[in-house]
């Protein structure tokens, strides 16, 4: 009984904080000033809000007792940590390539 | 009150209050999907609108396995599986179409 | 190709081909586990050049351990990377000075360089933007954080396990 209700707080906790990571990354996706500043936001942001709401509900999960469902969120969220570094290297790069400027406080580079 | 008590009333609690974040939070989810959507729109070139249409994928992969806990039906966490591998996939492959012009 | 080069390079990729089939289908039957080892075999047989290249990572305890240890040391530092940027997202005057910086590494598996720049992007205000040989551009989002990479304190870390 008590551990359920310490399991229940803990994936509380990381369901909010998810959300919270989840949000910045948009406002910062709609506010940031040009391509490498909105990766900044997205790509730690991201990662990290889908990956403390997906651990919320594996521990949720491990409480209702549903062990398959359990592992194959956890390698949901190894899979977003591995990947989603890597998807913005890969539009970072192409920016890169093709424009080669970037945005610099108080004028153009 | 004494400590038993408190326990009592947290192990009733608590899992309504689970209940009432899984329908907060893909409400949340969305609302910042669609603000993405405005990004995508806007643009200004193709770099931004894969970035947040990536973001959407990432939102939507999460948004399955809520699905799936609120309908109490696992399969749904299969499919999130499968899209977290396509939205990988999609945006590699539009990245590198867009640097060298083809795949 | 050498035989007995290509051997240990088969049985892993049927061994990850055939965790994967568990994790999927989840059931343990002898019907579905036999015809997951026959699938996975297969798939390994015709493609296992594919999936792992040429380079060898020699395991060691010693290793596994350095690496879950920087596993911590990085799931600390991306807590500390999502704080830095949502204060500057939230912030009015939105406190950024971007810059490219360049980075020359002495790491030189191709494994060691991917999990480098992984770690870049996930820790405070840098993302990897390109490798060209040895160099490694870099985007920070201050000169704190720009000077903080350049002192090579996670290089050093992911020298002493893939090295």
């Amino acid at each position: 009984m008590l551990e359920s209700i310490i399991l229940d707080l803990i994936s509380i906790g990381f369901m909010l904080t998810g959300t919270f990571f989840f949000i910045t990354a948009t406002i910062g996706l709609l506010r940031f000033p040009d391509l490498f500043t909105r990766l900044h936001a997205t790509g730690k942001g991201d990662t990290l809000g889908a990956g403390l709401i997906l651990i919320g509900l594996a521990i949720h999960a491990i409480n209702a007792g549903m062990t398959s469902e359990t592992v194959k969120i956890l390698s949901i969220c190894v899979f977003v940590f591995a990947t989603s570094p890597v998807a913005a290297h890969a539009i970072c790069r192409e920016t890169y390539i093709k424009e080669g400027k970037h945005w610099v406080r108080g004028g153009k580079e | 009150m004494d400590l038993s008590e408190v326990i009592t009333l947290l192990f009733q609690a608590l899992p309504e209050v689970i209940t009432l974040l899984f329908q907060i939070i893909p409400l949340f989810l969305v609302f910042t999907a669609f603000l993405c959507l405005y990004r995508v729109v806007i643009g200004p070139r193709a770099g931004n609108r894969i970035i947040a249409i990536n973001v959407i994928g990432t939102k939507t992969v999460v948004l399955l396995v809520l699905v799936g806990f609120i309908y109490g039906s696992p399969y749904f966490v299969d499919v999130a599986l499968v899209y977290a591998l396509v939205n990988f996939i999609m945006t590699l492959a539009v990245a590198k179409y867009l640097e060298t012009g083809g795949i | 190709m050498c035989a007995e080069k290509k051997m240990p390079r088969f049985l892993a990729v049927s061994i990850i081909l055939f965790g994967f089939w568990l994790l999927l289908s989840w059931h343990f039957d002898p019907l579905h586990l036999t015809l997951g080892l026959i699938s996975s075999l297969l798939i390994a047989y015709l493609s296992s050049d594919l999936l792992i290249s040429e380079e060898e990572i020699g395991f060691s305890p010693r290793k596994v351990f350095s690496f879950i240890l920087y596993s911590i040391y990085l799931a600390y530092n991306i807590v500390l990377a999502n704080l830095d940027v949502a204060y500057r997202v939230l912030h009015p005057r939105m406190p950024i000075d971007p810059q490219i910086v360049e980075f020359k590494t002495k790491l030189r598996s191709d494994v060691g360089r991917t999990i480098l720049a992984n770690s870049i992007t996930l820790t405070p205000g840098t993302i990897s933007v390109d490798v060209r040989g040895d160099v490694f551009y870099v985007h920070a989002l201050s000169e704190k954080s720009a000077e903080e990479l350049l002192r090579g304190k996670m290089e050093g870390k992911l020298m002493r396990i893939f090295e």
